[in-house]
């Protein structure tokens, strides 16, 4: 524990990103030359790259610990908590220094004590931890604690651990980037093996191609926010590009390999389990084919089967949201929001990497291969869950500006703009001709009314920072109108703005509880958002996507905040 | 019946027997002054009466006011109350003020710490009736390393700044933490630089006796010394062309806040250190119970939840509204804030 939770602090106390990457490279060559040190190096790559296994020890139960260790009563836990604004660096402060030190590696802690705790009870549980402990400098403390609660975030991309790991071995990012694929899965339990084979020499012959369900790292887009008039010369002529819809659903790689078949989502992780209905996809699509696309509800099916271009019948994020994260797969929900792969890249085809092929060429094999299935399905009668992203084209780009208009009746959140001579990238690459943007709508916006605001948490912690906020329930003219809350955000404002905020929620406060304040409608903020749909988790009936608060109205009373209806007209299909 | 021998009024804590205030906020015909604090000894009263290695200190803030002083233990009739100023262990001439009449003592804690620093009188227990104490660091997060453990970090810090030939620049309140840290640096090091705003702090100690290491100003080093050198520098120097002076450096800040992560990664210092000349919870605790007293009336900070504490194990306590500086932000709302405000 104390080798990884120097690295903690170091990475910690690192006010730049420079020093965050010599803190992982010092750490990483001392590591790869310490054959001692693979097994607990192969679990610091992994959580520091953003690995969680499920958590461990319930923050229940590590209250319960605290608050016997140091005799104090509940409530005064829970105002430390609210001061510090995070909850394992108060338990760390809390507890009374140990009386012994004895410490094992970060090996050893996961696989002979931690993992296995979750086969016990509580009270086993709370006997270990106590000993434990009992005998860990309070330094460790913070890490150890960040560590069970399975919170361990602590700035570290993927890609700079990626970067990291390639300087420190002097490897081929790409192969590295390769080698990382699906390293930080869920519930995984990383041995001293996968270190090795993360920092070894290539091998001849080792191109950066995964083995059998591995995926390709994928190439994320940038941001298009240059006016329409700057087009023509950042982009160049229309048909350069390779023009889509930009679909608000799950990135995923599906993968068919030696009869088997895969799929893997934007973050990692595999999710064949909770799509079970592209299984079928193997029976049309040829073997030793990965195909790049997004993950959409569509409408339940009827008679008709779907052209392999059509759009007519995709649902909101919202439907596709109730899908993930349910343990359990019911018929009904299977039938009520059934899946579909739209396909957008063809990545690899007969076990060749097509990558470095031109978009142009990929696009075209992948045409092919998704007709090829379409037909063949068709033949026996069968209703394939895969889709062709539709090609766009228009004469020029005010034309495709026109056209970006209809994105949300499409359920779409934009375009997609992709150079059609460039090759499939890594990562977000930082610049060049070959970038993948994303040209999406201007965000939907609102004037909504600060009626609570929360404590923040680490940066912003012990200040006032997590806002929630609503609209009116009717206009003016109606005298007994409400504030419905509709929304939570914490950013888009700038540190200064916050402070004054800040102190206004702290002169309007109504009432507390607990870490939240109620606080007297004065403030009024455009309130940005990407998406939009009914829910019932809020009074008001609607749910927002990504919230973000894009102005401070100041100018603005609380009287002209806008109304539900201006929300609901926001609702796909114009809140009929 | 007694009456309140202290009870908050809106100038500030007002001795209703004595006719004086103890560390008003207003102008008030007679200042009782606890330490020199900005927050505590405040402009515009007509008088001020403190401990005389304070008085050095009022003088340089207040300018030409009327002072009068007293030693530790050394008492004066006011009206009806009996006065005396006892060892606060804050800052230098730092005290509780104790206030007798008849057989009822109430006693004004002002900031306190209970760990010696080697610079201020250490603080004494005052048995009395009723104890208005601060709570700067009223919550159980707050527990302090031995001073010598934490002046052990920063010289290893400087020390290993000096090695790879960078300034160690420490940000502190100039008032009682410069001195307090410059009294335990290692000077072997390598030179000492003090900000302008801090050496007239440092040479009232020396005045009164407190033996200081040698401190420069930045234009006396060249740049080999300025690549070794250690620099105190108040809050708000940092934001200034002062600090542009040293080239490559590595920047801290003391104060108790830095115990929390959050406050170290808000100034966006490279190191932290939790130096408080504040008590900790353990410390107020402590001292709270020394005192004897049953009533007690919580300053600053966290009052409501040490109030319910201490409520909780039977005491009568409450919170009591004061203006002293107790924010966790203070220093960064008001950059240009003077020097050595609270000297948390
Ligand atoms: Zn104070
Ligand atoms: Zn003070």
């Amino acid at each position: 524990m104390k080798t990884f939770a120097t690295l903690y602090r170091r990475i910690d106390a690192a006010t730049s990103t420079q020093h965050k990457r010599q803190a992982l490279i010092d750490y990483l060559r001392l590591a790869v030359g310490d054959p001692e040190q693979y097994a607990s190096a192969a679990w610091t790559v992994y959580f520091l790259a953003g690995g969680k296994p499920r958590q461990m020890i319930s923050t229940k139960l590590l209250r319960q610990l605290v608050l016997e260790a140091t005799d104090l009563p509940e409530w005064l836990l829970d105002e430390c908590y609210h001061s510090v604004g995070d909850l394992a660096e108060t338990m760390a402060l809390l507890l009374p220094p140990p009386t012994r030190v004895e410490d094992a590696p970060l090996d050893v802690w996961m696989n002979e004590r931690l993992l296995p705790l979750r086969e016990r009870d509580d009270a086993a549980r709370l006997a270990a931890l106590r000993d434990w402990l009992d005998a860990m400098p309070s330094d460790d403390r913070l890490p150890f604690f960040k560590l069970v609660t399975g919170e361990l975030r602590i700035g570290v991309s993927k890609l700079q651990m990626t970067q990291a790991i390639a300087q420190a071995t002097e490897l081929d990012a790409k192969l590295v980037a390769q080698r990382m694929m699906g390293y930080t899965q869920a519930n995984r339990a990383p041995q001293a093996q996968d270190f090795v084979a993360l920092v070894a020499p290539a091998e001849a012959g080792e191109d950066g191609r995964p083995l059998r369900g591995q995926p390709y790292p994928f190439f994320l887009a940038h941001p298009l926010q240059a006016p329409l008039s700057a087009f023509p010369e950042l982009l160049g002529p229309v048909d350069d590009w390779l023009v889509e819809w930009k679909f608000d659903g799950i990135r995923a790689q599906f993968i068919h390999r030696a009869g088997e078949w895969w799929l893997w989502s934007r973050g990692e992780e595999l999710v064949s389990d909770s799509f079970p209905e592209l299984a079928a996809l193997v029976d049309f699509l040829p073997d030793d084919i990965v195909l790049d696309g997004e993950l959409i509800v569509i409408a339940p099916r009827s008679d008709a089967r779907s052209a392999m271009d059509d759009l007519s019948d995709l649902r909101p994020f919202s439907e596709l949201q109730q899908r993930l994260g349910r343990k359990v797969l019911t018929p009904k929900m299977l039938r009520d929001r059934p899946v579909a792969l739209i396909a957008y890249d063809l990545l690899e085809k007969d076990g060749y990497d097509l990558r470095e092929k031109p978009q142009r060429e990929r696009r075209a094999l992948l045409e092919d291969v998704v007709s090829r299935a379409h037909s063949s399905a068709m033949q026996v009668g069968a209703d394939l869950p895969l889709r062709l992203s539709p090609a766009l084209t228009q004469p020029d780009w005010e034309s495709f500006a026109r056209q970006r208009e209809e994105a949300r009746a499409r359920g779409a959140e934009g375009m997609m703009l992709k150079a059609m001579g460039a090759p499939y990238g890594v990562g977000r690459q930082k610049s060049g001709a070959n970038l993948w943007w994303k040209w999406k709508l201007d965000p939907m916006s609102v004037d909504a009314v600060l009626i609570y605001a929360a404590r923040g948490h680490g940066r912003r912690s012990g200040v006032y920072s997590d806002y929630t906020f609503a609209v009116w329930s009717g206009p003016p003219e109606q005298t007994d109108r409400t504030l419905l809350p509709f929304a939570k955000a914490y950013s888009g404002l700038s540190d200064e703005e916050m402070r004054k905020v800040d102190a206004t929620i702290r002169r309007t406060t109504i009432e507390n509880f607990g870490p939240v304040r109620s606080v007297r409608p004065t403030m009024v903020f455009e309130l940005g958002f990407e998406g939009i749909g009914s829910s019932n988790r809020h009074k008001s009936g609607i749910a927002v996507r990504f919230p973000r608060m894009l102005r401070w109205r100041q100018d603005k009373p609380v009287e002209d905040a806008d109304t539900i209806e201006a929300l609901r007209a926001l609702l796909p299909g114009g809140g009929a | 019946m007694t009456k309140d021998l202290i009870v908050p009024a809106a100038e500030g804590l007002y001795c209703p027997q004595g006719k004086f205030h103890i560390d008003p906020w207003r102008p008030a015909a007679l200042a009782v002054i606890t330490h020199g604090h900005s927050d505590h000894a405040r402009w515009g009263s007509g008088a001020y009466l403190c401990h005389e290695d304070c008085a050095p200190i009022l003088r340089r803030r207040l300018g030409d006011v009327r002072i009068e002083t007293l030693r530790y233990g050394e008492s004066r009739q006011i009206g009806e109350v009996r006065l005396s100023l006892h060892p606060a262990g804050h800052v230098i001439g730092s005290a509780q003020v104790r206030i007798e009449r008849r057989d009822e003592v109430w006693v004004a804690s002002g900031d306190y710490k209970l760990e010696a620093d080697g610079i201020s009188a250490p603080f004494e227990p005052v048995r009395c009736d009723a104890f208005i104490t601060e709570s700067t660091f009223g919550l159980p997060i707050y527990r302090w390393r031995p001073q010598a453990e934490v002046m052990g970090d920063i010289n290893s810090w400087w020390a290993e700044n000096a090695r790879a030939g960078r300034a160690s620049v420490m940000q502190a309140y100039g008032l009682g933490k410069a001195q307090r840290l410059l009294r335990h640096l290692d000077a072997k090091i390598g030179p000492i630089v003090c900000h302008g705003a801090i050496e007239p702090l440092n040479q009232i100690h020396r005045d009164l006796g407190i033996a200081l290491p040698p401190t420069l100003n930045v234009g006396a080093l060249d740049k080999a010394g300025l690549s070794r050198c250690f620099a105190l520098a108040p809050p708000h120097a940092v934001q200034s062309g002062w600090i542009r002076r040293f080239g490559n450096h590595s920047e801290a800040f003391a104060s108790g806040w830095m115990r929390l992560r959050g406050n170290r990664r808000r100034r966006g210092v490279d190191q932290g250190f939790a130096l408080s000349d504040h008590a900790d919870w353990p410390g107020l605790l402590q001292a709270i119970a020394a005192t004897g007293a049953a009533r007690i009336f919580v300053t600053h900070g966290s009052g409501e939840a040490l109030s319910r504490y201490l409520r909780e194990r039977g005491y009568d306590a409450r919170p009591m509204a004061t203006e002293y500086g107790d924010e966790a932000l203070e220093g960064e709302a008001e950059p240009n804030i003077e020097a050595d405000t609270d000297g948390a």
